[in-house]
């Protein structure tokens, strides 16, 4: 049993890069729907050529592996325009990228999914389009999304140990680094993967509990 | 009477399909119209494009005299607080209570201070019958309470004209009655509308004026009982005569 005293050593290691891996990951989300919003907007009640410019920015982004837009951001496109950007900054930028891709996905089909007469009886009432998407159609849209987030969440929370190959310093990098020091492969890979099973059990929970929470009474 | 709305020459078509050919009608202030056809025959069109919810690609509607110009965001949308509309799928914004669904288009809209929204909201509610219910979500009502919201969410704006599109079509048999008996006050108390149905011993009691549509025109209008029992198009007396065996007659 000549893994217990550097599991003990080196999972407290381990462990530590949950934060990053959190942060990475609330980042993201949170880039992603900032960015995921306006586009799906945009594809909903946008006029055609917005429509187009935004397909082509969920195609590249949905089209172009995760590693390849890692580096290609970290080494060619940030350097080329004079930023000097942490590998962590660059990690929550490029997931967020990514995710605003696929959450305007999601929140296209949550638009969609709000019965169109709501957005008549919107401007019947005099609202603009503007107000009537604000005020009506999006707050239910955000309420119908969150299973999909839940999703997201998941997607992203795995999508982040990628990042460990621009040396950010997160659950797989940290796993990485105690692993190849001390050839216990197998018990420090399995409690990542534990780790990661964890993460992605309490958050999906804690959206499905929001779900729950800011349903609308008597709706399905 | 002075007319309020006029509607001249309004065309709508989808694709090859002309569905609203060049209508054209004048309501007078406390006028009852009521609109009646068969399915297809551009009611429901007609109405959508005298408050802009369907533009129209041709024709000029005035309220007041005035021309409205629907490319003028500001103006139609004060325009539309104008022009209350009903629709036959009640349309309730979902994620709001009842009194939320009044009290919105008043603060948003109307930029009306919050008490004294609520304070209106409320009374349209009971105006409809329904202020015991003002705190539950639309998915917690009936249909026919759903549509007396709808019916109090218009009447918070003081439309000066409304426009019910087939109110009661969606309807339990059972719940009808209820809608119209707050469409029917709304009539004595002077509103003007123009009204689609198919329930015609309900309109023949309200209307003062029957409008008879088909393929995107008017055949035929006149006071309720001509057009219902001594119509001069053929095809009017055929589709009343149909309509009324459903338990039209009085």
């Amino acid at each position: 049993m000549d893994f217990i005293p550097v599991l003990k050593e080196g999972l407290p290691y381990v462990f530590k890069g949950t934060w990053v891996t959190l942060v990475v990951v609330a980042g993201a989300l949170a880039v992603g729907l900032s960015i995921g919003l306006p586009l799906a907007v945009g594809t909903v009640y946008g006029p055609r050529w917005l429509r187009r410019l935004i397909d082509l920015y969920v195609w590249f982004f949905r089209g172009v592996p995760l590693l390849v837009l890692l580096f290609l951001f970290y080494f060619g496109i940030f350097p080329f325009l004079g930023l000097d950007l942490s590998a962590f900054v660059v990690a929550v930028i490029v997931l967020g990228c990514i995710s605003g891709a696929y959450q305007s996905q999601i929140l296209r089909g949550a638009i969609l999914s709000v019965p169109e007469g709501q957005m008549k009886a919107a401007r019947a009432v005099g609202m603009s389009d503007l107000q009537a998407i604000g005020l009506i159609i999006l707050p239910q849209a955000l309420r119908l999304a969150i299973p999909g987030w839940s999703n997201e969440y998941a997607i992203l929370l795995k999508d982040s140990a990628v990042t460990y190959a621009l040396g950010v310093a997160e659950i797989m990098a940290r796993a990485h680094h105690v692993a190849s020091r001390t050839y216990q492969h197998l018990p420090i890979y399995i409690s990542a993967g534990v780790l990661f099973m964890g993460l992605t059990y309490v958050g999906t929970r804690l959206l499905a509990v929001l779900h729950k929470k800011v349903r609308i009474k008597g709706y399905a | 009477m002075e007319t309020i709305l006029q509607v001249r020459e309004i065309r709508k078509r989808y694709g090859n399909k002309e569905i609203v050919k060049g209508v054209s009608l004048s309501v007078r202030r406390g006028e009852i119209k009521v609109l009646i056809g068969p399915s297809g025959a551009g009611k429901s069109t007609l109405l959508q494009m005298i408050n802009f919810l369907v533009f129209p690609d041709d024709g000029d509607v005035f309220l007041e005299g005035r021309r409205i110009d629907p490319g003028r965001k500001r103006e139609l949308c004060a325009y539309r607080q104008q022009v209350g509309m009903i629709f036959q799928e009640f349309n309730l914004f979902d994620h709001l209570t009842a009194l939320g669904n009044v009290e919105i288009g008043l603060v948003r809209v109307k930029k009306m201070d919050k008490k004294a929204a609520r304070l209106r909201a409320m009374a349209e509610l009971e105006r409809v019958g329904l202020g015991d219910h003002a705190g539950k979500y639309p998915a917690e009502l009936s249909g026919g309470q759903k549509q007396r919201v709808s019916i109090a969410r218009a009447l918070a704006l003081d439309p000066k004209v409304m426009l019910l599109d087939e109110p009661t079509s969606a309807l339990d048999p059972e719940l009808i009655g209820e809608v119209h008996a707050v469409i029917r006050e709304l009539g004595a108390s002077g509103m003007t509308m123009i009204m689609a149905t198919h329930q015609i011993s309900f309109a023949r009691a309200l209307a003062h004026e029957m409008i008879f549509m088909e393929d995107g025109r008017i055949v035929e209008q006149g006071p309720p009982d001509i057009i219902l029992d001594e119509a001069r198009c053929a095809r009017t007396r055929e589709f009343c005569a149909k309509i009324g065996e459903l338990g039209g007659r009085p």
